[in-house]
């Protein structure tokens, strides 16, 4: 059982008051600035986001090292002028990893969350929308991929696809499947019951149209708040995927994959090899946490300031 | 609910159980025989001919579809057998009876532990919203799911272990070589008081410590974050301002109007959280080297160890049904609209 999913799922907009009416007026943009005003959380959600993707685009063209250059002169150097953030135990510069494997973690975090979405989405939408025995059998598949313990799951799915950045994404995305599909599946549930679905069919509409054009649309606000929260989730489980060698491996520049080779050294005191990686998931993650957080603010009418 | 409506609801459930725990093996069977990779070739390495593998894999019933293996494996099941492991070469049922105490004491403690601050830390902020109690809170709750579990592990024991010296290093459960004594509740820390041993209580309480917190840090985020919610739903309804408007202490009004009807979503979290823990703290465990049941996936999975793998599907499985039946009664038993 996921306990993120759970408990985003508790706090979204009840389905009966689908957020229609509000999307346009949250859509302008100084009503985002004021919005933004009021809630200091989120602007700083944003900025981290910003930050790392400067380094995911930036890192390695600002970066003063090569993040795989071996330097056995300079191996497991502590923070210094030269090296900001020292050295691991081949002498490579840590600053230029960490920045450099924001590209690699963001990228497999932001691939893995858009293939759960997509699937998800579809699942949902076609078990709400036909209802019946689809209904059934796409809800129940997913009772039990929910019935495997999330993280075990996660690495029976690597160990078979074999390490590698497509294994990473693949299997984030497995495990992230049910919670997007159970979402959607609720959502459609209310709001192919509405009078504007109603309205659609009556003017003639054929089916697929008013899946597609009508009602999909109306149920994506809380399905984006949940993936971009999923972003943070996504990158802390490629990273422990990698951590214990089922993902990428060593020597690629990967937060989770520094984190395992600071583990090697950990007897010998070398805290910086492990420690700045570690904080650049913590912050990444909180940066989607907090975004996601206040986009549920903002795109919730109940929830909007005034 | 009455208390015979009651258990009768708990027997339905528990005979509800059996078909769950058939589909939940069925399904470990059909993805442990689709992926490649075959236990025996693994096990006997390049030394062991063809003929020999061969006449292994028939021994295990590997040279079979998967479904008259599952066929087997049921009729061993009903035997108590659960196969034999092939990395420990003893049957699995003796494996995971070894194994699943290490993991429920530092699960339990760790949940213990994160209740016991989350949920008076989101009960105060939700009666004290945007106080200083309310920022720690908000600060709690979105730390905890950011933080990378291995990593937290990592940094209190580089400062607690490495740096202060105070608690052992990542050695597993008793923080040194273990004499092993014989289980009998398999709680290393309630077995050594029962013995009388206080050294071997220490040992156990010290080697806790770090794992516990670690866990119950990542833990707390959920508990605290559904109190909060729940309990300031519950502050703005209009029984709690009924009862506080004829004048009933407040003490009152939070814990025995309040607090009562929030604590059902509460309930539902903290079991998530529990069977989440339970059935997937392979990372905690790795970095403690804790001889628990993630770590004991972990290693069946990367040696398609089959028998271990159907093996602990079978007990989480069994473990999330208990702990949601758990839950059900108690929902049902806390709120009399409650029916079922």
């Amino acid at each position: 059982m996921a306990t993120g999913p759970l408990l985003e799922e508790r706090r979204l907009t009840p389905p009966g008051e689908v957020v229609i009416g509000a999307a346009p007026v949250a859509g302008r943009l100084s009503d985002v600035i004021y919005q933004l005003r009021g809630n200091p959380a989120t602007i700083a959600g944003l900025a981290i986001i910003g930050i790392i993707v400067f380094a995911a685009t930036l890192g390695p063209l600002i970066a003063r090292y090569d993040p795989y250059q071996i330097n056995l002169g300079e191996a497991a150097q502590g923070p210094s002028l030269a090296h900001p953030l020292g050295t691991d135990q081949y002498g490579e510069d840590l600053l230029t990893r960490v920045m450099v494997a924001a590209r690699l973690d963001l990228v497999m975090a932001l691939s893995a969350m858009l293939l759960s979405m997509a699937v998800g989405v579809l699942l949902g939408a076609v078990a709400g929308f036909f209802g019946r025995f689809l209904d059934e059998g796409v809800m129940r598949s997913q009772d039990v991929l929910q019935a495997f313990p999330r993280f075990v799951f996660a690495m029976a799915v690597a160990w078979a696809l074999g390490p590698g950045i497509g294994t990473v994404i693949v299997a984030t995305a497995t495990i992230n499947v049910p919670g997007y599909a159970r979402l959607m599946r609720n959502l459609m549930l209310s709001v192919k019951e509405s009078q504007f679905a109603l309205a659609a069919v009556a003017v003639g509409n054929p089916r697929s149209r008013l899946l597609w054009r009508h009602l999909m649309p109306n149920c994506m606000t809380p399905v984006i708040v949940v993936a971009t929260l999923q972003c943070g989730w996504a990158i802390l489980e490629a990273a422990g995927l990698s951590f214990i060698g089922l993902g990428v491996r060593v020597p690629t520049a990967e937060w989770g994959v520094m984190i395992s080779m600071g583990l090697q050294d950990f007897l010998q005191g070398h805290w910086w090899i492990y420690t700045f990686p570690g904080l650049a998931i913590a912050v990444a993650v909180l940066g989607f946490n907090l975004f996601g957080d206040g986009l549920q603010d903002i795109l919730d009418p109940k929830r909007r300031r005034a | 609910m009455t208390g015979s409506q009651l258990l009768l609801y708990g027997a339905r459930r528990i005979l509800f159980i059996v078909p769950v725990l058939l589909v939940a093996l069925f399904l470990t069977f059909a993805l442990t025989r689709v992926v490649p990779g075959n236990p025996i070739d693994r096990v006997t390495g390049p030394y062991v001919s063809q003929e020999h593998r061969a006449e292994l894999k028939h021994q295990a019933y590997l040279d079979r579809p998967f479904y008259e293996q599952f066929a087997f494996y049921l009729r061993d099941l009903a035997q108590g057998k659960m196969g034999t492991s092939y990395t420990t070469a003893q049957d699995v049922s003796t494996d995971l009876r070894q194994r699943f105490p290490a993991t429920f004491e530092l699960v339990t403690y760790a949940i213990l532990l994160s209740i016991l601050i989350a949920l008076p830390l989101g009960v105060l902020a939700a009666i004290k919203k945007d106080s200083w109690i309310d920022q720690i809170a908000r600060v709690v709750s979105v730390l905890g799911v950011s933080m990378p579990i291995f990593w937290l592990g990592l940094i209190l024991l580089y400062i607690f272990f490495y740096y202060l010296d105070w608690l052992p290093g990542p050695v597993g459960r008793t923080g040194s070589v273990l004499t092993s004594t014989q289980p009998i509740t398999g709680f290393l820390t309630v077995d050594s008081l029962l013995r009388g041993d206080l050294g071997q209580f220490g040992q156990a309480w010290r080697a806790l410590v770090l794992p516990c917190v670690t866990l119950a840090f990542v833990a707390m985020a959920p508990i605290a974050r559904m109190t909060r919610a729940t309990m300031a739903e519950a502050m703005q309804s209009d029984y709690v301002r009924t009862a506080r408007s004829l004048g009933l202490p407040f003490r009152v009004v939070v814990f025995r109007y309040a607090l009562r009807n929030a604590l059902i979503p509460i309930l539902t979290i903290i079991a998530a959280v529990y069977g989440y823990a339970l059935g997937g703290e392979v990372l905690v465990e790795i970095i403690f080297a804790w001889p628990g049941l993630g770590l004991y996936s972990y290693n069946a999975i990367l040696s398609s160890d089959f028998p271990a793998i159907q093996g602990f599907v079978l007990l989480v499985t069994l473990l999330y049904m208990m702990i949601y039946l758990l839950l059900d009664v108690l929902t049902a038993a806390l709120d009399p609209r409650v029916k079922y």
